[in-house]
């Protein structure tokens, strides 16, 4: 079985502050890791291939340093790794990042299963998982919350998707492209016999020119379709509490029930 | 290479960008500003730099095309669950009702399910002036390919100018493949829309890096500019079945064996579960100390008819299924009111909260950081004050 992983390298905000005085990121030191979404989608992709055997291949579109996040996913003990790097890519909104992104997957070859996360915690569109499925004319699955079975012979394969009212077990064709949710499986850690196959293994940089057909007018900042127009910080959320201090739980809990009784919000 | 350009000669080094990048891609080398790969041209520095040292390359002109002329009109897509109109529909048709009447245009419903005429009648209800009513066997539960190709027949024969869904899952999984395929701009989970009084064009603002900074977003030279708005953003209008409106039936994109995609079951949850479309969040986190601790927090969500949330560190420690877990890597919420037991408030926490309208922080540690977004705090132990309070609005909700 034929397994692509989608990664992306995000700037890890588990370790971020706010400055309490200008309601913005403390940024100094911030690191990069992979999307923990992603991380999900790479376990998933290991699991399936140590069920059906096959090859698990990630990709990343992203700068140069982009590569970290590729060598930590051969870390955690996927086979192969391509990286889509070019000044061409920079600015790419997400219609543009699928576009490249199903193209070089194009170029991979023949596959069963692409696996994303459900969506990138600095952009947070869950877009481009789609997007990518919908360039390649394949199965999509979104939200994936477990992987029920697969048949390799019939072609098929069903999964349980988390949405709003509940689960939806849901059964399709192959090839698919799934993007899956946190609870799918528990992500392993690095192992060192495969960071040192990470270390030696020479990761191909894809640029825009590898890409067959690819259409240079649609990459990058000139070919995505949405523009950012203005950045700034949400409106301060400060110095509003009033903190209800009563002799006891039953009388601060009666403050507290009148004065939300109040806001009319019940 | 960062797209990023930096003017030496007018750089002076003040460093106001570097506060201003999301992607800590600037710092100060030599008393010059420097950038690196962590650069995603996302522009946020250029407003911030006092000496208009920094530029991106030039953007394709914001005039709109002459072709896109030919596109005109609001359209919402109107999401059905079981023959059941999802509550963030009715919220878009009232954004788009307005957006339409700002661009002097009609607002279209598209209706696709089976057995779902009545909700033709409910959209038009909610403000709709016109109701493209797909009903096919093959659209009776939602995949994405049939509904994606039907919708994008009508994109393509009657041409819109503006495409709203809710950012529910179905609606984000439908955006996508419908945005890629028409090869147009989308943006995803907006919690803002409006019209640029000088050019019509579609202001798409929406919160990203876990709601630490806005962006907003235009989609210039394709359409239609399509949005996916998060659940409770704007306000769900009041019905009027008075109101008038077109129906055209439509016929289905595909026949139901031309679909590789099939749901073949779903398993409804609780309400206590739908935290997107609550109006009342009671969540537990690691103070509530074990599976056991949730009881008093399901107690007080029952009587005031909202749903349990929980923190990631209550989920991960297996103490309540994902399903509930609020933050950055669960749901972002925004319910009228939000009440947090036993939650520190870890940065990822309130990144899927914050915006809710009245929050309530019930902790014992009082440097716990929930308490800089409460509107109300008790500093104390939940498993007093959070009994005492059920009791309370038990005799106050007259239950």
């Amino acid at each position: 079985m034929n397994i692509i992983i989608c990664i992306k390298q995000v700037p890890d905000t588990t370790n971020v502050k706010i400055n309490p005085e200008t309601n913005t990121l403390i940024r100094e030191g911030i690191s990069s890791i992979i999307n923990p979404f992603d991380l999900y989608a790479i376990e998933e992709g290991l699991r399936l291939k140590e069920k059906f055997g096959g090859k698990v291949t990630v990709i990343s579109l992203g700068p140069p340093q982009a590569i970290n996040a590729l060598k930590e996913a051969i870390g955690m003990g996927t086979d192969e790794a391509i990286q889509l790097s070019d000044r061409a890519f920079a600015g790419s909104d997400s219609w543009a990042t699928a576009y490249a992104l199903s193209l070089a997957i194009k170029k991979m070859g023949e596959f069963d299963i692409i696996l994303c996360g459900k969506q990138a915690i600095d952009g947070d569109t869950g877009q481009v998982g789609p997007g990518v499925a919908s360039q390649l004319g394949i199965t999509q699955l979104t939200y994936v919350f477990k992987i029920v079975k697969i048949e390799p012979e019939a072609g098929t394969i069903t999964v349980e998707r988390l949405l709003e009212e509940g689960r939806e077990i849901v059964e399709a064709r192959l090839p698919a492209l799934l993007t899956v949710v946190k609870d799918i499986n528990q992500p392993r850690s690095t192992s060192l016999f495969h960071i040192r196959r990470a270390s030696k293994l020479i990761v191909p940089t894809w640029t825009a020119a590898d890409l067959p057909g690819a259409d240079l007018s649609n990459l990058g900042l000139k070919g995505s379709p949405t523009q950012v127009i203005k950045i700034f910080s949400p409106p301060k959320h400060e110095g509003i509490l009033e903190l209800i201090k009563a002799d006891s739980a039953e009388e601060s809990a009666a403050i507290l029930a009148d004065k939300i009784i109040a806001e009319k919000v019940l | 290479m960062p797209l990023l350009d930096i003017d030496k000669d007018k750089c002076v080094g003040c460093g106001a960008c570097i506060d201003a990048c999301p992607f800590g891609a600037l710092s100060l080398v030599d008393d010059m500003v420097v950038v690196n790969d962590k650069c995603t041209g996302c522009g946020a520095c250029l407003l911030a730099c006092p000496m208009h040292a920094l530029s991106l390359p030039e953007k394709p002109p914001l005039k709109a095309a002459q072709h896109l002329a030919t596109y005109s009109g609001v359209w919402v897509w109107v999401e059905q669950f079981h023959g059941q109109m999802g509550g963030i529909s009715v919220e878009m048709l009232g954004q788009g009702r307005k957006l339409a009447g700002q661009r002097n245009v009609a607002l279209t419903a598209c209706v696709l399910g089976h057995h779902v005429e009545h909700i033709t009648k409910e959209a038009i209800s909610f403000g709709a002036d016109r109701v493209f009513w797909v009903d096919d066997e093959s659209l009776a539960s939602y995949t994405t390919v049939p509904y994606a190709s039907t919708l994008i027949n009508l994109v393509h024969e009657y041409k819109p100018e503006i495409f709203l869904l809710g950012a529910s899952a179905r609606g984000r999984d439908l955006a996508g493949s419908v945005a890629s395929l028409l090869h147009t701009g989308l943006t995803a989970d907006c919690t803002g829309l409006d019209i640029d009084p000088e050019n019509g064009l579609l202001l798409q603002t929406r919160p990203a890096f876990g709601g630490n900074i806005m962006a907003t977003i235009i989609c210039p030279n394709h359409r239609p500019q399509m949005a996916t708005v998060r659940y409770r953003v704007f306000e769900k209008p009041k019905s009027d079945y008075q109101r008038q409106g077109q129906v055209i039936p439509v016929k289905a994109a595909m026949s139901a064996d031309q679909i590789t995609a099939h749901v073949v079951d779903s398993i409804l949850e609780k309400d206590e579960v739908n935290l997107a479309d609550a109006r009342v969040i009671v969540a537990g986190g690691h103070g509530v100390r074990g599976p056991a601790g949730f009881e008093p927090i399901r107690k007080l969500a029952q009587v005031l008819g909202g749903a349990v949330g929980s923190s990631r560190s209550a989920v991960d420690a297996g103490w309540i299924s994902y399903a509930h877990q609020v933050g950055q890597t669960g749901r972002t919420v925004r319910p009228d009111l939000y009440i947090a037991c036993g939650i520190s408030g870890q940065i990822q926490h309130l990144a899927g909260m914050k915006t809710s309208k009245v929050i309530v922080a019930i902790n014992t540690n009082p440097d716990a950081p929930i308490f800089n977004v409460a509107n109300y705090g008790i500093v104390g132990d939940l498993f007093q004050i959070v009994p005492a309070l059920t009791k309370q609005f038990k005799k106050r909700l007259h239950k």
